[in-house]
């Protein structure tokens, strides 16, 4: 079932607006970085998370602060949503030694422990299992968190993807799984790679529930993750969601996109989860078009500031080449 | 000192480690109520439960995975793997996860993993079963590998390498388990990377780790009827690699020999010997020579499988070559 817009959120006032706000961050983030990469500030990929918003905002604001995210490596709308600064993040596509992982993991590579952000991974569905381990650390623990863990649809046709599942319904973990549906595979569309379609229909085989939602919907998204958060903190154990998405641009950086219609583009823009997220603000009454307009510039401004910050960081010093690689030096590292 | 073999002194390590630290658990086919495929972890699930002992079905990548999710979290699993030719099954888990975690990311996530698994040959368990996969890890920077041949060091070396804040792939070997030896009892430590010196000598270095220790043992023992005096060094861990106790025993003797059970072609050997040419050419009376594994998928039939592993004999013919 698609869910509908959600009018039964008893979300405030403040806590929309901070939605709102966090969508707007991620994509003047994201949109700030093409220039910047063609500009040789950053290097590697660069998967922007544009048209995505939604599934990141939504999700992270039905979860709390002690709660544990997990992603793949079009991250940086995730980290961002979780709570990272932007300078941080920035930094980090920058390379510089203020950046969330110091420089060594770049934007795909994005961590923060102290948000509970568990990282971004670059192996297509390599850290499902890792989110199954931090699930059961939970419940070791006998604690009250959960973990949501992203993922593309490509990931979903990876061996590891059905061991996690398996595991996950298996032991009964805390951990939400939001598939974000985003049509491609690189350029290879869903229907080309995956006998099943509907994605959400992956997780029966487990009896691990699985819904669909619209993944353009921020508060669809935000219901859908907080019943499922809701479900596990009581021990229901994990669900899977699909949330149905689309990414405005190419795959990374280097991708044309040549395999995607103009049309279908379109379609997809007139969907933008910001400006439709605004125009319910506007008629709901939460804010004026002037307020939402003045938060964009402000945002853009915080952009603005994460720039300089990364710009004006120092890059790692040499030695930090070889640090980090263990836990501590043996007799013959010495 | 009590003698007990290597499967109950890998059993004593998990036993008192996890009565140490409640944050240690087990995973892994058959480690509960099968009591493990080789019985080391017999009687733990009775003693600490099923949220301890946990049994997990066959999915290497997802044991592997799930026990990396768990130590990033705060717990220090210890996972089992059947064989080491399964941990090919996991190795993204291990090589591209585990091993990079933490200079990923800066530091900021340890992973307290422990990776138990055997290797070897000798049963005539085929090619899907047999091999000695360890140069495949020591490849890998970040991941610790550690290889113990006799009771003792089995013992000491598993209860630091729960203690570690590496993840580390523990490779026993399947020949070894009932092998008895002197085990201390209680909190015996042994540092991670350190190598051992089990047997003196000062003609030649014979360079081991795991079983073939003990045939470069029962090398010595031929060679010293015949008057040669052959020092056998054992590894005991290939990361971290103890070169500064080989460098020794290489400048005493002026000789020496690898002796390794896995295929000769890219194993450990090269680069050991690589490094002894580096730091110490000067004190060699000849080449560093290697002995190792025949390079064949590992044979069925007794008489092929034996003709593929390394024994006493072949030692000793090698080190003739340099006397």
């Amino acid at each position: 079932m698609m869910n509908s817009k959600s009018e039964r959120t008893a979300l405030q006032p403040g806590e929309l607006l901070a939605m709102y706000r966090s969508m707007v961050r991620i994509r003047e983030f994201e949109e700030a970085c093409p220039k910047l990469y063609s500009e040789g500030k950053m290097g590697g990929f660069l998967h922007l998370y544009s048209g995505q918003e939604a599934v990141a905002v939504g999700a992270a604001a039905a979860i709390g602060r002690d709660d544990y995210m997990i992603g793949a490596y079009r991250e940086h709308g995730l980290l961002l949503a979780k709570g990272a600064a932007p300078g941080r993040v920035m930094a980090e596509l920058f390379g510089r030694s203020t950046g969330v992982s110091k420089g060594k993991g770049g934007s795909m590579h994005l961590g923060d422990a102290g948000l509970r952000f568990m990282g971004g991974y670059g192996i297509v569905g390599g850290h499902l299992p890792l989110a199954v381990g931090i699930g059961y650390a939970i419940q070791y623990r006998e604690s009250a968190e959960v973990v949501i863990c992203f993922f593309g649809d490509g990931a979903t046709n990876q061996g590891v993807f059905h061991e996690a599942m398996n595991m996950a319904a298996l032991y009964h973990v805390p951990v939400v799984f939001v598939c974000e549906n985003n049509g491609y595979g690189i350029g290879t569309s869903v229907s080309r790679a995956s006998a099943v379609t509907e994605l959400y229909k992956k997780s029966c085989a487990y009896e691990t529930p699985g819904k669909k939602v619209d993944g353009m919907d921020v508060l669809a998204v935000y219901e859908a993750v907080r019943q499922a958060a809701d479900n596990a903190r009581e021990g229901g154990g994990p669900t899977y969601i699909e949330a149905i998405t689309y990414r405005f641009r190419g795959h990374s950086i280097s991708d044309p996109g040549t395999y995607r219609s103009e049309q279908e583009k379109k379609l997809w823009q007139e969907r933008d989860p910001i400006p439709n997220f605004a125009a319910s603000l506007i008629k709901q009454g939460v804010a004026s078009a002037e307020e939402l307009e003045r938060l964009r510039a402000e945002e853009r401004e915080v952009i603005a500031q994460a720039i300089r910050f990364a710009e004006e960081s120092p890059e790692p010093a040499l030695e930090e080449l070889w640090t980090d690689v263990y836990a501590e030096a043996s007799r013959a590292e010495h | 000192m009590p003698e007990i073999t290597c499967r109950e002194a890998l059993n004593q390590a998990l036993q008192e480690e996890m009565e140490r630290d409640s944050s240690i658990f087990l995973l892994g086919e058959d480690v509960g109520q099968y009591g493990g495929s080789f019985k080391v972890s017999k009687g733990l699930l009775a003693k600490f439960g099923d949220k301890r002992v946990v049994d997990t079905p066959i999915a290497e990548a997802g044991i592997v995975g799930m026990a990396i999710g768990a130590a990033m979290a705060g717990l220090r699993p210890v996972a089992e793997l059947m064989t080491i030719n399964f941990a090919i099954v996991a190795l993204d888990q291990i090589m591209n996860h585990a091993a990079v975690i933490r200079y990923m990311f800066g530091g900021q996530f340890a992973v307290p993993l422990t990776i138990r698994t055997p290797g070897g040959a000798g049963h005539q368990l085929g090619a899907q079963h047999s091999h000695s996969l360890e140069p495949l890890f020591l490849h890998c920077p970040g991941l610790r590998v550690i290889v113990p041949s006799v009771p003792a060091d089995a013992k000491g070396l598993l209860k630091s390498a729960l203690r570690s804040d590496d993840p580390v792939l523990f490779i026993e070997h399947e020949g070894l388990y009932g092998v008895k030896g002197e085990v201390p009892e209680g909190d015996y430590t042994l540092p991670l990377g350190l190598a051992d010196i089990k047997r003196p000598g000062t003609d030649v270095s014979l360079i081991a780790l795991s079983r073939m220790v003990y045939v470069c043992l029962e090398a010595a023992e031929l060679l010293a009827k015949e008057g040669i005096s052959a020092e056998v060094v054992d590894l005991r861990a290939l990361n971290p690699l103890d070169m500064t106790t080989v460098l020794e025993s290489v400048r005493r003797t002026h000789r020496a020999v690898t002796v390794e059970e896995s295929w000769l072609t890219g194993g450990w050997g090269g680069e050991v010997a690589a490094q002894i040419m580096e730091q110490a050419f000067d004190s060699l009376d000849g080449p560093v020579l290697r002995v190792g594994g025949a390079d064949v998928p590992m044979p069925y039939a007794r008489k092929l499988e034996q003709a593929a592993i390394p024994n006493a004999a072949t030692v000793v013919a090698r080190v003739k070559e340099l006397l």
